[in-house]
């Protein structure tokens, strides 16, 4: 299944992977954006994948890991971490020791704090480039990956970055395949032994709860009379604001089409 | 000058006498109109005269609004400077410490996103009366915002350079690291919204050593937090895939999402430009923006389009409307009406029963604007008509409206558009 290293320049590509959270039954799973970034480093020719998680392992999240293994992977690098600890001394030392070419991870965790800051503070650490919500890898060659970011509204831009780097994905990357049961249950969680783990002080400090509802933002009408109040709450289309162009030539209203569409923007050239 | 006031009986009898031939100067005296409604009698009552309430209407009849606002009278100039000053404008001199914003203005301009964080960043600063914070926004690339100083920004650093624009987060972060070292803010607020604040907010934190409190919705004075790490201030970040609140004090570098603050509306700042102190160093970036990705607009989900050119039961030439769209690069959106009729598929539908969407530019081609399509299009920034009737709900909705036949007016669209992309092809 994987090329041969011999034969061709392969790519090493490390992908992070977490333990996901199901959204309605709270069960772990493989995180939705982590298994697309599999997906991603899997559609590359000439890759050689590596997943590599850091955490607890127990039932719930050997189960949920499994998910990846099922993706098409013979073992997962496990690092072994207490609960509520830091894990980027740990992965950093992991990549700095076997450095990729590529280091690919979700945009942000399912669990936890979630603050999708794992990437941010690897890469200050490696000294890497990273960017963020990458859609697809187009394509890798000379020591420079070209990139699709995925943008609001469905757009995309175009990139390049200088590797090695680490790539964030975005939920607009390709779905991932499904995980095969039998690889899955196959597949060796490699436990990798790093230095002490560090214990994340500060969570420990924080009040968890669940999240309240936030409250709807309500509409303040700041009117000093009586007749502005009535007219706010009676208003029906806001109107008087805009321009009409009555009686011009449709050529006359194109034009003032055309420049506003031209002045926002959305024009393509 | 003494505070007793003195009446001088004359000339109330003089206001009093429309017929004495001072009449008309003592009321100029006295400050009220040509026609006085009311005035302090002789004995210290007011009196009123019902004939001169009121003003004369369109209609040729006789008018009276009470609300204070009323027309054609002297009292309309002095309510219009009321409103206009209603705002009280505010210049921070000296201020004791500075709260950092880095609003997103995608498209050019503060988003209501943007506005919320600089409320938020009033509430800051505001805190102390004693000692007032100024709120410092830095703007990257070009911008056509004009109100900075009325959404709560005392002082503006604007880096209008080229290097900025696009997805430059290497050369914006090395300006963020610039203004923590000339300036030292004692916040830093920025947007959790993707690929904006985000990205730069959580690189600016790696940068800075800080951890920073993500998907901030809630801030809160305390004085608990105040006495452990001096902030003052307390926050509810959401986390966990938005299943959990974490209650935490506020550190430096907060990303807050929409809807954290309200907007500022009361008040007027100044929005004083800085600078700089040292020049900024020429970095090599690993990153090149090779520019935006021609996608296919009918594969945009509706909902996140950010350009519609929706249709109504005033087109009739279906064919040049899909040609239309297909040129300009816009998405299909549709009204109830178009859609029940067969003309688009169910899914393009826009309005209460349809999509709720999203757009910074919506043209609806012969719409004629049902409260339900109205609705569906709520958030959408600029919209443009294009219908036959000029009183419809549509054209009262609208930014911009073309009165005219719908199949012309796109028509000669399409050509102006042919036109340009033409010469520019010459031209290259």
């Amino acid at each position: 299944m994987r090329p041969d290293p011999q034969k061709s320049p392969s790519l090493a590509i490390t992908v992070l992977v977490s333990v996901g959270c199901h959204p309605l039954t709270g069960r772990g799973r493989r995180a939705d954006q982590d298994a697309r970034g599999v997906e991603l480093a899997r559609a590359l020719p000439l890759a050689e994948v590596r997943l590599l998680h850091a955490g607890v392992l127990d039932a719930g999240s050997d189960a949920a890991l499994r998910g990846y293994l099922g993706m098409g992977f013979d073992a997962l690098t496990l690092i072994e971490q207490p609960e509520s600890s830091d894990v980027v001394p740990a992965l950093a030392e992991v990549l700095a020791d076997h450095p990729p070419t590529l280091v690919i991870a979700g945009t942000r965790a399912e669990r936890g704090e979630a603050s999708g800051l794992l990437p941010y503070l690897l890469a200050e650490r490696l000294g890497w480039p990273l960017v963020a919500a990458v859609a697809e890898v187009e394509g890798v060659e000379g020591g420079v990956a070209t990139l699709l970011q995925a943008l609001p509204r469905g757009q995309r831009r175009r990139l390049q970055v200088r590797l090695p780097a680490i790539l964030t994905v975005d939920s607009a990357a390709p779905a991932p395949r499904q995980s095969a049961f039998g690889p899955a249950r196959r597949g060796q969680l490699a436990v990798h032994e790093v230095g002490e783990a560090v214990p994340d002080a500060e969570l420990v400090e924080w009040v968890e709860q669940p999240a309240r509802k936030r409250p709807k933002r309500l509409k303040i009408v700041k009117a000093a009379s009586a007749r502005d109040r009535f007219k706010a709450a009676a208003a029906k289309a806001e109107g008087g604001s805009g321009q009409v162009l009555d009686g011009v030539t449709p050529e006359q209203g194109a034009e003032a089409i055309l420049k506003l569409l031209k002045e926002e923007g959305v024009l393509r050239r | 000058m003494s505070e007793i006031r003195r009446r001088d009986p004359r000339r109330e009898w003089i206001a009093r006498n429309r017929l004495h031939r001072d009449h008309v100067s003592v009321l100029a005296v006295l400050g009220q109109g040509n026609t006085p409604s009311e005035w302090l009698g002789p004995n210290g009552v007011m009196r009123r005269n019902p004939h001169a309430v009121g003003f004369i209407g369109p209609n040729g009849l006789k008018r009276i609004d009470r609300s204070g606002g009323q027309q054609g009278g002297p009292a309309t100039v002095a309510t219009g400077t009321a409103a206009s000053d209603s705002r009280q404008a505010v210049t921070i001199e000296a201020p004791a410490f500075l709260v950092a914003v880095v609003p997103d203005m995608s498209g050019g301009r503060l988003s209501s996103h943007d506005r919320d964080l600089l409320g938020l960043a009033r509430q800051l600063a505001d805190a102390d009366p004693a000692r007032p914070g100024a709120v410092l926004a830095v703007l990257f690339g070009s911008h056509k915002e004009e109100a900075l100083g009325e959404a709560g920004v005392d002082r503006l650093l604007h880096l209008g350079d080229d290097a900025y624009e696009g997805y430059a987060p290497e050369a914006r972060l090395a300006v963020l690291a610039a203004v923590e070292r000339d300036l030292a803010p004692r916040h830093w607020l920025l947007p959790d919204s993707p690929l904006g604040g985000a990205d730069l907010g959580r690189r600016l934190a790696a940068r800075l050593g800080e951890r920073p409190a993500t998907g901030v919705w809630q801030l809160e004075a305390d004085a608990e937090a105040r006495g452990k790490n001096g902030s003052g201030w307390r926050c509810t970040a959401r986390g966990a895939a938005n299943t959990r609140d974490f209650l935490r004090p506020l550190p430096r570098v907060a990303l807050a999402l929409a809807e954290c603050a309200e907007p500022v509306s009361e008040t007027r700042h100044a929005a004083e430009p800085v600078t700089l102190a040292q020049p900024l160093p020429v970095l090599l970036s690993r990153i090149a923006d090779l520019g935006p990705v021609a996608v296919d607009p009918a594969g945009v989900a509706l909902a996140e389009a950010g350009f519609i050119l929706s249709a109504g039961n005033g087109v009739t030439d279906w064919e040049g409307f899909h040609h239309a769209a297909k040129l300009l690069g816009a998405t299909q959106g549709a009204s109830r009406v178009a859609v029940d009729d067969g003309h688009m598929p169910r899914h393009r539908q826009v309005g209460a029963t349809g999509t709720w969407v999203t757009a910074r530019v919506y043209v609806a081609v012969g719409i004629s604007g049902a409260i339900q399509h109205l609705q569906g299009i709520q958030s959408c920034d600029k919209v443009v008509a294009i219908n036959r009737d000029p009183g419809c709900d549509m054209i009262k909705r609208a930014d911009l409206a073309v009165i005219g036949d719908a199949a012309l007016v796109l028509q000669a669209l399409v050509t102006l558009v042919e036109q340009e992309r033409e010469e520019k092809r010459h031209a290259a």
